[in-house]
């Protein structure tokens, strides 16, 4: 068998994943790390995408937002703002929300409403993507 | 002496009051038992939020410069004020708002921010500066809320508008028991390591990599921490709110309870009382005929 690491991904309001994988590949700010067991310790923050879990051979994905991990001693930590994995996605919703922040950006405007629309795209882009569409 | 009918009116008004706040005490006590869930699925990112933290600023070894950490002659100083939005729930929010006031003496002119409409309407009345408000938080508090707000506090604690934030919030210590408490949010005071893990793990905080470095990485922990902080407040008050809901409307109930004996008590009386006089107005009557 595999060597395996332990993988938490805990939001504030709940803790989405805790259980035992081979391979994680997280969507780091520069770029996407990929974590095997025995990684070097590190920290570094994460930026709204898909992360990849390697488990017993099959793949899953999990759409996180503004969060960062944390890999120590065989054990990967991510602190996310949201993360859902990929059959707990609502695709509906992060279709409206995508056409919703779309819309947004192209009346155009400015500040900080320009921001917020600009991540919410963002998460509903990996939300769908995490779900395959 | 009131009359039966009167008496026997009281009851049934009694009685219909009871049945409101005993229904009312069912219903918090279902909320409070989501609320106090919805804290206890709150309190790993916490812990492992702080735990970070303490980590990377040992790490960068208190040399790191972050707006959020910088400490100031406070000029102006906020509060975040955290009460329900509704009342009939006993001392819950005149507790938390005698703590405030008693604190906001020490600052001239402090802003305030409220959460929770009873907090706002207090010192809407005394005609206290508030600089925000949020009210109608509904049931189910959403991490999404405490961003806005600490975003808010943020924003103006870099702007330099602000040169210390406070919070002060009801802490759930259990159902019947809810402490006013009052946290000290920016500037950040980093959180201290922990250092029962021995020298092993002191060996492996050295050697942490951070992407793309040390600073950034706080830069970004630093606000989220300040989320962290208000959400967990945020939970606390709501399922605090809750629980002392709950005992304030068991007590309702029991007194309830209580005035419905007396008054079945004077009621059987009143009757007794008319059936005697009755009683010696025919005996009375009868001796008058003799």
């Amino acid at each position: 068998m595999a060597k395996t690491q332990r993988l938490d991904i805990v939001t504030p309001e709940r803790v989405v994943c805790s259980e035992e994988v081979e391979f994680v590949v997280a969507p780091g700010v520069e770029g996407e790390l990929g974590f095997l067991p025995e990684h070097a310790p590190l920290v570094s923050a994460l930026k709204t995408g898909v992360l990849r879990v390697q488990q017993d051979g099959k793949t899953y994905k999990v759409a996180i937002s503004g969060g960062f991990v944390e890999v120590k001693n065989s054990r990967v930590i991510v602190l996310a703002d949201t993360a859902e994995r990929e059959d707990q996605i609502d695709v509906e919703r992060a279709e409206a929300a995508k056409k919703r922040a779309e819309e947004r950006l192209a009346k155009g405007g400015e500040g900080i409403d320009q921001a917020r629309a600009e991540a919410a795209l963002q998460r509903a882009i990996a939300r769908l993507k995490a779900a395959g569409r | 002496m009131a009359s039966a009918r009167d008496i026997r009116r009281r009851i049934k008004s009694v009685k219909s009051t009871q049945q409101i706040t005993k229904a009312m005490k069912m219903v918090a006590a279902a909320k409070m038992r989501r609320a106090q869930e919805a804290v206890t699925a709150a309190r790993p990112y916490a812990t492992k939020l702080t735990d970070v933290l303490g980590r990377v600023s040992a790490a960068a070894g208190g040399s790191v410069s972050h707006p959020l950490l910088e400490v100031r002659e406070p000029q102006k100083t906020a509060y975040i004020i955290i009460t329900a939005d509704r009342g009939l729930c006993g001392g819950f929010n005149a507790n938390v708002i005698r703590r405030a006031a008693k604190e906001l003496q020490q600052y001239e002119n402090p802003a305030l921010i409220t959460i929770g409409r009873k907090g706002r309407d207090f010192f809407k009345r005394r005609g206290a500066e508030i600089a925000a408000e949020f009210i109608n938080l509904g049931e189910n508090i959403t991490f999404g809320k405490a961003k806005e707000i600490a975003r808010f506090v943020i924003d103006k604690y870099t702007a330099g508008e602000y040169d210390q934030v406070y919070l002060i919030f009801s802490e759930f210590v259990n159902t019947l028991t809810q402490r006013p408490t009052t946290v000290k949010l920016l500037p950040i005071e980093a959180p201290a390591e922990e250092k029962k893990e021995g020298a092993e793990d002191k060996k492996a905080q050295v050697s942490y990599m951070y992407e793309p470095n040390a600073e950034s990485v706080l830069g970004e922990l630093l606000p989220k921490y300040v989320e962290v902080s208000i959400f967990r407040a945020l939970l606390e008050a709501k399922a605090g709110e809750h629980g002392a809901r709950m005992t304030a409307m068991d007590s309702a109930t029991n007194n309830a309870k209580e005035m419905i004996h007396k008054l079945t008590l004077s009621l059987n009386r009143a009757r007794q009382a008319a059936i005697t006089k009755e009683i010696s107005e025919i005996v009375g009557g009868a001796a008058a005929l003799e």
